[in-house]
């Protein structure tokens, strides 16, 4: 789960980290009466999305005074911002942060992240802030310091100094990273965030280190034990029907293609959606919709694919298993009757009990072609999709 | 020959009591794994199909020479039945459960590097030595003894690769889902050399998917040390970017984690790819002949 900015840097302050004093407004009134309360100078207005590289699309604008604030708060309001990372639809602004203006000596990069291969969590520091990390990683490896945390262990000061003066920071600027760096290792800990990531961690010109942005993921697993992170889940961030589909138990991913996809299986799904596109056609839709795959999550699936309006036909791809494909077969048939299904289907089904779920399927007088594996269920499925011989 | 798991493990199930652990450890039973015992805290003294049920493994391990587990325990509790396992003396543990906080797996995973225990999964099918021992919820029929190894990320996906080398006439030493979690028990590299080492095996099936670099780092290893062929597969070229595809593990992070590199990295390492999932039995076949 992503948070925004704003959460990021209220959690940051409540962990010891330095953030700019600031406020959250909806509306430009609220927004006069934020810049109002902060110091006296330069106010920065940040429109609050999921994204990054809002600066380029217009959602960070630095003012002088409470009422220019206000100004470019209310323009940024409902606007549509499109960066690199939100796709070309781009996301509303519904909230803007406005904080204190920072005067910028120099600009680093901070962050504790989930290392996948060293099985840790790993805390990377580059002098090179502000810039994008995987970039710098890319370009010039040399300017990113890492160091990994041992299971049950703190991040020790030895470590932390390492990377600061690795960065070329004079000390009284090492003594004041290591303990932000301990604090973020200590959020990502106790809160289980799977990226903890400050870029740029700005060294002002009074020589303090201070969070000027801040992106925390959280691990979705472990939420149910930290309800007041659960809490900060923005629904605004998500496709209405990705989080409807979360709601009903279903892993459902909107993807903008013409044939609906219903699978059983993470990986099974993927593929699916892979072959579909092989074949010349686009999925409309990665879904899951578990390894067991009951009748009620069937017609769950249904439901979710067919609440699309670019979906003109559905590939169901089943690996029964221990699932009896007969049983399966007969609950494709009740959901689709249910409810009252036009659009065309193609339907592979293995597993035990194959040829009576075929059967079931046949006899179901519904608009259904049964495949016999994958690559027929692909070749059936894009001729139906480009409305061809059927 | 096989690796992990063959006809004389002595099998015992964590949370045998609960829904999913009865369902398969029957299963299990009727394909004719060694079960020997189940664990379930507080219900010492009770048989479920007809095993001894313990309130702890060490019990279970004293009584009945358990070497092995598969834990079907709740995600809040299986990071404390794996390492209760390992202490135990378990020497191989299959993790079943799905949605364990990824900071438990951090920490069961020292522990259980401290105490030498193998562990397959989380979040994963387990472990099957066709005609020998199931470990796990795959369905057993689609399997035949043979000599195709079988690592994948994935369940269902396994099935398919599985069924499709069967009907091909090619049975499988040992087939192993190793999890769609970002942190796992026994890797790719880890299998790939007992895979090495097991005389059965002539061939092995590697089948990825998007998200962090395991198969890149297979890749590697294969080209430098495994001299068995290789046939690799990877799902989810179709993938968008920062989307969880349903594994926890299956995301696209920036440019990293990405199918076409692990593909890229696949084909550079000799092994061969099957791009078309459809194909890949027949392609199988058609190397080392069916």
């Amino acid at each position: 789960m992503n948070i925004h900015e704003y959460q990021a840097k209220e959690l940051f302050k409540s962990f010891g980290v330095p953030v700019p004093g600031g406020g959250l407004a909806l509306t430009a009134d609220e927004a006069l009466k934020v810049a109002q309360s902060l110091a006296p100078g330069k106010l920065v207005v940040k429109a609050q999305i999921h994204a990054g590289g809002r600066g380029k699309g217009g959602g960070v604008k630095v003012v002088d005074s409470p009422q220019e604030a206000a100004a470019a708060a209310g323009k940024m309001l409902g606007m549509t911002l499109v960066t690199h990372q939100t796709g070309p639809a781009g996301k509303t602004v519904g909230k803007v942060w406005i904080e204190e203006g920072t005067a910028i000596a120099g600009e680093l990069y901070a962050a504790v992240v989930l290392d996948r291969a060293a099985e840790r969590l790993a805390v990377m520091v580059s002098p090179a802030g502000g810039m994008d990390i995987e970039e710098v990683a890319a370009k010039t490896p040399e300017k990113i310091f890492t160091t990994h945390v041992e299971p049950g262990q703190p991040l020790w000061g030895f470590q932390a100094r390492k990377l600061l003066f690795g960065c070329g920071l004079p000390v009284a600027l090492v003594n004041q990273g290591v303990g932000i760096l301990q604090n973020l290792v200590r959020l990502a800990w106790e809160k289980e965030a799977t990226l903890v990531e400050i870029n740029p961690l700005a060294v002002t010109a009074q020589d303090k280190l201070i969070a000027l942005d801040g992106k925390i993921n959280f691990d979705d697993s472990a939420l149910k034990r930290h309800k007041e992170i659960a809490l900060l889940d923005d629904p605004a961030e998500s496709d209405p029907l990705e989080r409807q589909a979360v709601d009903m138990g279903l892993n459902y991913i909107r993807l903008g293609g013409t044939v609906g996809t219903m699978v059983n299986g993470a990986g099974l799904a993927m593929a699916t959606m892979d072959v579909i596109k092989m074949a010349g056609a686009e999925p409309a839709n990665f879904l899951d919709v578990g390894g067991g795959a009951s009748e009620e999550m069937v017609t769950k699936g249904f439901e979710v694919i067919l609440t699309d309006p670019n979906v003109k036909a559905i590939l169901i791809n089943i690996f029964g298993g221990i699932l009896r494909c007969d049983t399966l077969a007969a609950g494709v048939v009740a959901a689709a009757k249910k409810l009252k299904l036009t659009v065309p289907m193609v339907v592979r089904l293995e597993g035990t009990n194959v040829q009576a779920g075929k059967e079931i399927l046949g006899a179901s007088g519904l608009n259904f072609e049964v495949a016999g594996s994958m690559s027929e269920a692909a070749q059936k499925i894009a001729l139906v999709a480009a409305g061809g011989a059927r | 020959m096989s690796i992990l798991v063959n006809k004389n493990s002595r099998v015992v199930v964590q949370g045998i009591t609960g829904k999913e652990g009865m369902f398969h450890t029957e299963k299990m039973i009727e394909y004719g794994s060694p079960v020997v015992a189940g664990v379930t805290p507080g219900k010492a003294g009770q048989a479920v199909l007809n095993l001894p049920v313990f309130n702890t493994v060490a019990d279970a391990v004293k009584q009945t020479g358990a070497d092995t587990s598969i834990c079907f325990v709740p995600a809040a509790f299986a990071a404390d039945a794996a390492c209760e396992a390992s202490d135990a003396g378990i020497k191989v543990v299959v993790v079943i459960s799905e949605h364990i906080p990824v900071m438990d797996m951090i920490r069961v995973k020292a522990y259980l590097k401290a105490r030498g225990t193998l562990m397959v999964g989380p979040n994963c099918p387990g472990v099957i030595t066709p005609g020998e021992c199931k470990l796990g919820i795959m369905p057993g029929y689609i399997h035949r003894p043979g000599s195709v190894g079988v690592i994948s990320r994935s369940g269902t996906l396994t099935y398919e690769v599985v069924d499709q080398l069967t009907k091909a006439g090619l049975g499988q030493s040992t087939c192993i889902g190793i999890g769609g979690d970002p942190i796992i028990g026994l890797h790719f590299i880890d299998l790939l050399k007992m895979f090495a080492d097991d005389p059965q095996t002539q061939a092995v099936a590697l089948i990825g998917e998007i998200g962090g670099d395991a198969e890149e780092r297979a890749a590697a290893y294969i080209k430098e040390h495994f001299k068995k062929p290789v046939f690799g597969f990877v799902a989810g070229l179709t993938a968008p970017p920062g989307k969880r595809m349903g594994h926890a593990g299956a995301i696209i992070s920036g440019s990293k984690g990405r199918a076409e590199d692990k593909l890229a990295a696949m084909e550079a390492a000799g092994i061969t790819v099957v791009k078309a999932l459809g194909q890949f039995g027949a392609t199988v076949a058609k190397a080392i002949g069916g």
